[in-house]
């Protein structure tokens, strides 16, 4: 096989751009400084495609791309931004909100959320929808951390960084649907985890006030991911 | 062992059925079995016994003969007579008039529209051999296809013969089935898998199951010709734990099926191999989506994932990986041993063949049923299935569960293909019909749909974990009449959402229930909805 | 805390641990038989408790957290003890149409009793099955493994009354 790769071209809103093969739409936008909106997906773990609100149109196909998990194609036409697209972000990340208890005064990741920024980018002021106020429990059994699953929103980050970057595969989604929950071990408290290492990976990358630190009151729980894409380098680098 | 001897094991069990003046069938699948025609099996095979006449008659269980409402059925396959709601008690007048006048009282006629107007392919041996005989389903042509496929045809003449047949995925999109095989039969990989989505999950759809409980060899034939066709050398079953008798079944068909070298080494005496892996599903309808399936097999949660890559590219471990329903790969034989052109002259333009339906609800004859592709659906409900019963009247039927839509009175003359079931804006979906009568509440049909999807969703991506639940929420409220005029707003806005943006098949489906609902029964969901003022009181 | 990394012997000397093991031993102890496994164990032991899924997980090593994901992911798997009867009603949309809603209801009013609950007896246990395939005689329920079908309310009312009672 030769080792010599490929280069596409194809244009993102009309702008023309390039990318080796196998790059997703969203790496290509990213070098280029075109924004599209995303909340599960980071850069550094493995992208699943779950939260959609990085969905794309590519002209002459009727159906939408989730920009993450997209690789680019020689000769397409990329948009990122319509009406469509607006309404069906903006909507999408109404669902989220609804979902589960999203107070954000209250928060400790008030003005450092990923959940906030991105409903204050999208003009998202207020939801059309019902709240479902469900009642879910905080675990604050750990020394250092803690779990509030009010504030979850089911991307996986947390799951996908103790599995791909520490090893430990403490998290993992039980149940399903509307019912799935982030769960430690067997569904036990988070303190009482024999596989968690206590590193706190996962609280930093958790883009809302679900898994924070312990200690912080409202607005003081801002997040540092540079680990990650450190790492990533670093074992890069050791290959 | 070859050919010959199986050919050999065909001729000796037809002369040996020949030697037997009487053969009674029972029905011995599922819905039968449920109004206990295994105690009306023993029952007549005690009378025979009683009255010496074993070397003249034989009891065997057969699958399912179609018309599940009138069980437990019993076939008598030299007089052809057919009887309905048998019991045990029955069994002596049975056996009695053997070769005589049939017994009156309990005779099912089969010159009627049940019978006359479905055209047999995949049911062909359904309700005529026992499913748990190898011996039986080979004098009745099994694996003659296998035979001819291995020795007289070349993998691609196999992919040319069901691409030329016109056979389309029975599973419910109808993608072409020729297509399917030659883009696996061309990914670059060295092992490839053949998998089969016995996995029916709709509700009201019984389908795949009978046809693995009643002919469960004719499967595996049509695995083992895909797999030579695109060259693998494993498979699996998905199916439902809910399905035991077919699990069994389907367990003893690949334990005589490898017994006879008819599956595993050197199939036929051939260099060709193939191994065939019985997975359980465990009570999850996303499993029916591809990559979810995919999932599961491996051992972990039955999440989808979003495609590209797809399965032929990158399935089963990262292989390539074939995938077809049941009901497409009981197709597969009779295409081989009877030819493309037969198979493509068969239904209408577009959809070829033949397609089983599980016919249910405010119905007469409920049931099993195979029908040719372009059938109107006022035939199937009105002369097959006999019409409404208890005086009612035909209000719209439901095609493709979870997936479709509701089918009403003024487009009963629709022919049944694909494409205009979906201009329709149902599906054809894997075959389950379900008919509704004037007294069902649309909304509350919808509402229903709403709660499976719901309670199916896997919960990864966030437009079908929360859309389904929050338009399940709108919909109960509807029915309750706490909902207004923004209600309904935004429920079709949901709907939108929904469907455009989520990850799999479910997701985008789910909102066609309330969709066709909404098309052609609008004034239901009107006239429940309140104003504005109440229903924020009501809130 | 105390880690072992050979593979684990069965919680107890219960016979049908040594029909657990020889299944995963058929499969290799392959992650990938882990949804057979537990399987294998629901039809060993009639439930999934803690001690079986720990065991599973040391035995396939696959996470812990991993099994419990897969264990409650898939319905038909169950995590606590059934009681000593099972009522399984049919909730397809033949069975739907035809009244299932109301035999729902009758229980849930008579005994409190919702789908995937026992009662606090320990006598019955009521499930829901997405269409057990027998809609012409729709509404159906499985009682201890017998379709019945063309059932109202209170005939299921009154088979429930009669396992409480303990009579048949």
């Amino acid at each position: 096989m030769s080792s010599q790769v490929r280069i596409l071209t194809f244009k993102i809103d009309d702008r023309d751009v390039s990318a080796r093969e196998g790059e997703t739409i969203l790496e290509v936008a990213r070098e280029n400084g075109i924004y599209i909106p995303t909340l599960c997906h980071l850069e550094g773990l493995s992208s699943t495609g779950a939260c959609r609100l990085c969905i794309v149109e590519i002209a002459g196909r009727p159906k939408l791309f989730p920009a993450c998990v997209t690789r680019a194609e020689e000769g397409i036409q990329v948009i990122t931004q319509s009406e469509r697209l607006t309404k069906y972000r903006r909507v999408i990340l109404e669902l989220i909100f609804s979902e589960r208890n999203h107070v954000c005064s209250v928060c400790v990741s008030n003005g450092h959320c990923e959940l906030q920024n991105l409903a204050q980018k999208l003009g998202m002021s207020h939801i059309h929808m019902r709240y479902r106020f469900p009642s879910l429990n905080v675990d604050a059994s750990h020394d250092r951390f803690i779990m509030d699953h009010n504030r979850c929103i089911l991307c996986t980050r947390c799951i996908r960084v103790c599995d791909e970057i520490e090893g430990a595969h403490t998290w993992d989604l039980m149940g399903r649907g509307v019912d799935a929950r982030i769960i430690s071990d067997l569904d036990q408290p988070w303190g009482e985890s024999e596989t968690c290492t206590g590193c706190g990976k996962c609280v930093h990358v958790c883009p809302t006030g679900a898994l924070v630190e312990k200690g912080k009151s409202a607005s003081e729980m801002a997040k540092r991911q540079q680990f990650l894409p450190y790492l990533t380098l670093m074992r890069e680098e050791k290959e | 062992m070859n050919p010959e001897e199986i050919q050999t094991i065909a001729a000796n069990q037809r002369k040996a059925k020949e030697q037997v003046p009487h053969h009674i069938c029972v029905c011995t699948a599922a819905a039968c079995l449920s109004v206990h025609s295994d105690e009306v099996k023993d029952a007549l095979s005690d009378e025979v016994r009683k009255r010496g006449l074993e070397k003249e008659c034989k009891v065997k269980g057969v699958g399912c003969m179609g018309l599940c409402s009138k069980g437990p059925l019993v076939s008598i396959e030299t007089d052809g007579a057919l009887y309905q709601n048998v019991t045990a008690k029955d069994a002596p007048e049975i056996v009695e008039q053997l070769g005589q006048k049939p017994v009156k009282r309990l005779k099912c006629s089969t010159k009627i529209p049940f019978f006359q107007n479905q055209k047999k392919i995949v049911l062909e041996n359904s309700g005529v051999i026992d499913p748990d005989r190898v011996e039986d389903a080979i004098a009745a042509g099994g694996y003659d296809a296998l035979i001819q496929a291995l020795t007289a045809m070349s993998p691609p003449e196999v992919i040319e013969e069901i691409f030329a047949s016109g056979l389309r995925g029975r599973g419910g999109a109808g993608y072409p089935t020729g297509l399917k095989w030659s883009t696996v039969s061309k990914a670059v990989g060295m092992h490839k898998y053949v998998i089969c989505n016995a996995d029916e999950g709709d509700p009201g759809a019984f389908m795949d199951r009978s046809v693995l409980e009643s002919d469960p060899h004719r499967v595996l034939e049509g695995m083992i010709i895909a797999a030579y066709a695109i060259g693998a050398e494993h498979g699996y079953v998905y199916v439902r734990a809910e399905y035991p008798l077919a699990i069994k079944r389907l367990r003893t068909a690949i334990r005589q099926a490898e017994r006879l070298g008819l599956l595993g080494k050197n199939i036929l005496g051939t260099p060709f191999s193939f191994h065939i892996e019985v997975r359980l599903g465990a009570g999850a309808f996303v499993c029916g989506e591809e990559t979810a399936l995919i999932a599961s097999i491996e051992g972990r949660r039955g999440s989808p994932r979003p495609r590209p890559p797809y399965p032929a590219e990158s399935g089963v471990w990262g292989r390539p990986t074939l995938i077809n329903n049941v009901e497409t790969f009981a197709n597969i034989a009779p295409i081989i041993r009877r030819g493309a052109e037969w198979f493509s002259s068969i239904g209408s333009e577009k959809s070829k063949g033949t397609k089983v339906f599980a016919l249910a609800g405010c119905i007469n004859n409920t049931g099993l049923i195979e029908v040719p592709m372009g059938i109107p659906l006022r035939e199937i409900i009105f002369d097959i299935g006999d019409g409404i019963p208890n005086g009612r009247s035909f209000k719209a039927v439901q095609t493709g569960g979870p997936s479709g839509g509701c089918i009403p009175e003024q487009h009963l003359d629709t022919p049944v293909d694909y494409e205009s079931l979906s201009k329709l804006g149902s599906i054809m979906g894997s075959g389950g019909m379900i008919v509704m009568d004037d007294t069902s509440d649309m909304v509350e049909v919808a509402r229903y749909f709403m709660e499976f999807c719901l309670s199916e969703s896997c919960g990864k991506c966030a437009p079908c974990r929360i859309g389904t639940d929050q338009m399940h929420r709108l919909l109960d409220r509807i029915v309750k009449g706490k909902a207004s005029i923004h209600d309904l707003e935004l429920l079709e806005e949901l709907c939108d959402v929904v469907r455009s943006t989520s990850l799999c098949g479910l997701g985008q489906t789910a909102p066609n229930p309330v969709l066709s609902t909404l098309r052609y029964f609008r004034g239901e969901y009107e006239s429940k909805l309140v104003d504005v003022a109440e229903a924020v009181k009501k809130a | 805390m105390r880690i072992d990394l050979s593979r684990p012997s069965p919680p107890s000397d219960d016979k049908r641990w040594k029909m657990v093991s020889a299944s995963m031993r058929r499969h290799g102890h392959k992650a990938s038989s882990l949804i057979e496994t537990l399987h294998t164990v629901q039809e060993a032991f009639g439930f999934l408790d803690e001690e079986a899924i720990e065991f599973i997980a040391a035995s396939l090593r696959v996470p812990l957290s991993q099994v419990y994901g897969v264990a409650t992911f898939y319905h038909f798997f169950h995590l606590k003890p059934p009681g000593e009867h099972a009522c399984v009603l049919c909730t397809g949309t033949a069975c739907y149409i035809k009244g299932v809603p109301k035999i729902l209801q009758a229980l849930e009013e008579e005994f409190h009793l919702k789908p995937g609950e026992t009662t606090p007896d320990g006598k019955v246990s009521l499930m829901t099955a997405r269409c057990v395939g027998a809609c012409g005689l729709a509404p159906v329920a499985v009682f201890d493994g017998e379709v019945v079908g063309n059932l109202k309310p209170d005939e299921v009312v009154q088979k429930v009354r009669r396992w409480k009672n303990d009579e048949s």
